[in-house]
């Protein structure tokens, strides 16, 4: 069964995605609301992460076995400013994205394993992560008019 | 008449339930000045707080010199706040402004409405023909101008510079009550009415001081209280206000936590099977969801995370969960917390839970800080789309584009409108250039004052203040209009329960100042704003006029104002728009085609599509939001230890710009105080008057101690005090937004100024 290497991917895009939450999150304290809403994000990756651990132990995620890294392109540090702020967004959109598309890979393995753990778990999280694109692009459509047409 | 300032209630006129509220006529007038010798008298309605209490303005000589209420008006039977009784006199004031300022290197110099217009318009000009022109103006408004005002300039932003950048000191005061009402039934507008007070046999007043900000309001509570068949009453606030100590039962949760005590209520009430399944069924979504969200929140939990004893939840929830009708109101407490709209939603969903919406004695009251906060709503100045419509829905942009007759792409609908914070950041950021402020005082409302002075004294922001006084944002400014105010200009606005008065112009504008609607009107003129067609976009020219063409822009929405003319104002007294009470039959505002808003996530303010809504099958039925509760921004630590909370005095209103020049208001509060609990000021060594300094992560506020009845750990200070009665150069350690935090309601957008770590220094 190759299920544990998709585990061992998204537990890792959720590490990422959350580390890189965290520094948006305080690359952009000037923004009240990115800051607060990143670091409550992170907050649920750690968790969807945590939830994994026991699933990757079960299907027999291995150290020596680990997966390519997804997330390397897509997050190389924050940018400051407006447009530094929509391309930030930007970036944890794309990393969200992964996210979620691996749940409903897993939820889909998950089904086929009759794994009835792992469909809750990945039904919590899968909502969770929606949530977090659909902040993502709420924000973003809102700061990209004045980043992108009003000049500075 | 009693002494109002030692009696702001006055003397009781008991009542049972269902029975009338008796009259008792309020009155004060200038020493030497009897009914008789008053000239004329002119209609009015309260603009130093959100009750409406209907007055009329004595005039004697040209000159205001006194008020009297309105006896047969709906709202207050005849009483006036002491706010009311005395501010009148702000008017009369020596130091108006009566002639337009602008600025000539560090100082404001006196000039000409040619001058002073000519610069707001070459500027205007100027950002216009840069590239995405609309962005560079953000025009922040008030609580305190009329609905003509208003409407006029939400066209004037929306269809003439087509900004999405247009909101207003309301945001610190009512935006949780509006996305509340829009979250829970669909649209804005008050379920309740104040007469539900005289039908009640419960009254929970959540975060809301009443005693305070709506004496009137209070006064009919305290007589209902003093009645046959009293209505028992619950309060929830970390102090002791007048209104916990005549309470029942008096909750003081930890401050931040009303979602997780709510939570806690709720729970109660669907274990105890306080519920009206039928009602639920019929005309609720989300029940299952609230169900599982509220379930952890046992009394011990709440008791645990609020700090409250759990039996006294208990009680709290058998109060609200076996009266046969209650009415509930919520505010700042509320609306300036943590986790704002997710708590005010959860008092929705305490009416929807017990079907108690709609009918005598059964309501929930969303209340407004600021008398004409619902007309900012209602016609959109403060970026909500005109007529409680919805700016991601493309028929109703359409709707407003035909009425307007301007292209509908004009008409910014992109994304929600730019709330105020954002306003101000992008004016930090200097991608806004031109920030109109209109009748408010942001250098003493807005949080971290140190933040909105710096913006204000950018170079490249030019700041025009419209206003009575030189405030303290006034003192900021490149441009100020001098504003004539209420009794000076004519104009209509609507109260918390949907009571629209009709206020008269009773005397003329000192020297130079001009109504509101003139100063936008004249803006409009000199832009050369045009529609589709080439002619005027404005195409009124006068208050009523102004109210007509808004009574279009309402038709066939919820706050239709249709039936309601000038005529009808004057010939009566104050008005509600809509029936006495909305949603008798149930029947919510949220079919999707109708709502104002599709939703958002509570937890993130993540917006809804039309799909997701549509998806949900509303059809009339009201939505039962639920949300785990989340701990504050802010938290005390071992440098910070203490939680701020600001608030207010009876004796004033918003920054004093009115009630400070009023001799007996400011005489009564004339000066910031700091309020600990006995066991804080002992622990920090003080006692009543020492002056002390609270400081937080982002500046002091000295003042002297007051020991008063308040959560331990917990420090009170009212907002109400700037610097314009303090010397020039004073240091800015007396307002109490020296040390609030920029931190907001997700979904609301409102600011939190009931949470921040601070500490105590001698």
């Amino acid at each position: 069964m190759r299920l544990a290497h998709y585990l061992g991917l998204l537990h890792r895009a959720e590490q990422e995605l959350g580390s890189a939450l965290r520094e948006v999150g305080e690359a952009h304290r000037d923004e009240p609301d990115v800051n607060a809403i990143c670091l409550k994000l992170a907050e649920d990756c750690d968790a969807h992460a945590a939830g994994l651990e026991p699933f990757a132990r079960r299907y027999g995620e291995e150290a020596d076995d680990e997966p390519e890294r997804l997330h390397s392109e897509l997050f190389r540090g924050t940018r400051s400013g407006g447009l530094g702020l929509l391309r930030d967004l930007h970036d944890l959109y794309l990393m969200a994205c992964e996210c979620d598309i691996a749940w409903t890979l897993v939820g889909q393995a998950a089904r086929g394993a009759r794994d009835r753990e792992l469909v809750e778990l990945v039904e919590g999280c899968e909502d969770e992560t929606a949530l977090a694109l659909k902040w993502l692009a709420t924000r973003m459509k809102v700061a990209a008019p004045q980043a992108l047409v009003v000049s500075p | 008449m009693p002494n109002r300032i030692a009696d702001p209630w006055g003397v009781r006129t008991p009542f049972g339930r269902g029975e009338g509220w008796p009259q008792r006529v309020d009155s004060l007038l200038a020493d030497g000045v009897a009914e008789p010798d008053v000239d004329r008298w002119a209609r009015s309605a309260s603009l130093l707080h959100s009750n409406g209490d209907a007055m009329d303005i004595a005039v004697k000589d040209g000159r205001i010199v006194g008020v009297r209420g309105r006896a047969q008006d709906r709202v207050n039977h005849g009483r006036l706040d002491p706010k009311d009784l005395y501010g009148w006199q702000a008017n009369n004031s020596p130091d108006r402004l009566t002639r337009p300022l602008v600025r000539d290197g560090d100082e404001l110099v006196e000039t000409d409405w040619e001058t002073a217009m000519g610069r707001v318009v070459t500027r205007s000009r100027e950002l216009l023909e840069r590239p995405g022109g609309w962005g560079h103006f953000g025009f922040y408004t008030s609580g305190q101008l009329f609905l003509e005002d208003y409407y006029t300039l939400a066209v004037i932003g929306k269809a003439g510079i087509g900004t999405p950048h247009m909101d207003g000191n309301t945001r610190l005061c009512t935006a949780t009550a509006a996305s509340a009402l829009k979250a829970s039934f669909g649209t804005d507008g008050q379920p309740a009415s104040y007469t539900d007070v005289d039908h009640c046999d419960a009254l929970a007043l959540f975060g809301h001081n009443v005693a305070a900000t709506q004496t009137v309001l209070w006064m009919r509570m305290l007589d209902r209280r003093a009645g046959a068949d009293p209505p028992r009453l619950l309060a929830v606030d970390p102090r002791a206000t007048p209104v916990a100590r005549e309470a029942d039962i008096h909750l003081a949760p930890r401050s931040g936590t009303n979602q997780a005590l709510l939570n806690g209520l709720i729970r109660e009430l669907i274990e105890r099977d306080w519920i009206d399944r039928g009602y639920v069924d019929q005309h609720t979504l989300g029940f299952e969801e609230l169900a599982a969200t509220v379930a952890p929140y046992t009394p011990e939990r709440v008791a645990e995370v609020c700090d409250v004893p759990a039996a006294r939840v208990s009680a709290a929830a058998e109060l609200v969960g076996t009266c046969e009708r209650l009415l509930s109101t919520v505010l700042q407490g509320f609306y300036q917390s943590n986790q704002a709209t997710a708590a005010a939603c959860q008092v929705n969903n305490l009416h929807l839970l017990r079907g108690m919406l709609g009918h005598p004695g059964a309501g929930v009251l969303q209340m407004n800080g600021q008398p004409t906060a619902q007309n900012t709503r209602e016609t959109g100045a403060n970026g909500d789309l005109s007529g409680m419509r919805n700016w991601a829905n493309p028929r109703h942009v359409r709707e407003l584009a035909e009425l307007w007759n301007v292209d509908v792409d004009t008409i910014p609908h992109w994304a929600p409108p730019t709330h105020a914070m954002q306003i101000w950041r992008y004016a930090e950021q200097g991608s806004i250039k031109l920030l109109w402020i209109s009748a408010t005082n942001p250098a003493v409302s807005l949080p971290e004052l140190e933040r909105v002075r710096a913006i204000l004294a950018r170079e490249d922001l030019t700041v025009v203040v419209q206003d009575l006084f030189l405030t303290e944002t006034a003192r900021l400014a490149d441009v100020v209009l001098p504003a004539a105010t209420w009794g000076e200009k004519t104009g209509t606005f609507t109260n918390a329960d949907r009571t629209v008065h009709l206020s008269e112009q009773a005397v003329e504008p000192p020297g130079e100042a001009r109504p509101d609607l003139d100063i936008f009107l004249d803006y409009a003129r000199r832009m050369d704003f045009r529609d589709r067609d080439g002619e005027p976009l404005i195409k009124w020219s006068d208050p009523e006029s102004a109210f007509e063409a808004w009574k279009a822009c309402s038709r066939g929405r919820p706050c239709d104002y249709g039936v309601l003319t000038y005529e009808r104002l004057r010939g009566g007294s104050g008005l509600q728009w809509g029936p006495e009470r909305l949603y008798a039959d149930g029947v919510f505002n949220t079919p999707t085609d109708y709502t104002e808003g599709y939703g958002n996530d509570l937890r993130t303010g993540a917006e809804s599509s039309e799909q997701e809504h549509r998806a949900k099958a509303p059809e009339g039925r009201a939505f039962l939001h639920a949300a785990a509760y989340e701990p504050p921004p802010e938290a005390p630590d071992e440098d910070y230890p203490l939680l701020l909370t600001t608030g207010r005095s009876v004796y004033h209103f918003h920054t004093r710009t009115k009630t400070g020049r009023a001799p007996e208001l400011d005489a009564a509060a004339p000066e910031v105080w700091i309020e600990l609990s006995a066991r804080d000021a002992g622990a920090a060594g003080v006692s009543e008057g020492d002056r002390v300094t609270v400081r937080s992560r982002r500046g002091a506020v000295e003042a002297p101690v007051r020991v008063g009845d308040i959560r331990e750990g917990v420090v009170f200070v009212p907002f109400h005090y700037g610097y314009w009665d303090r010397a020039p150069g004073a240091a800015h350690v007396r307002a109490a937004n020296e040390l609030t935090l920029t931190s907001w309601d997700p979904v609301s957008k409102q600011p939190i100024f009931k949470v921040a770590a601070v500490r105590l220094e001698r």
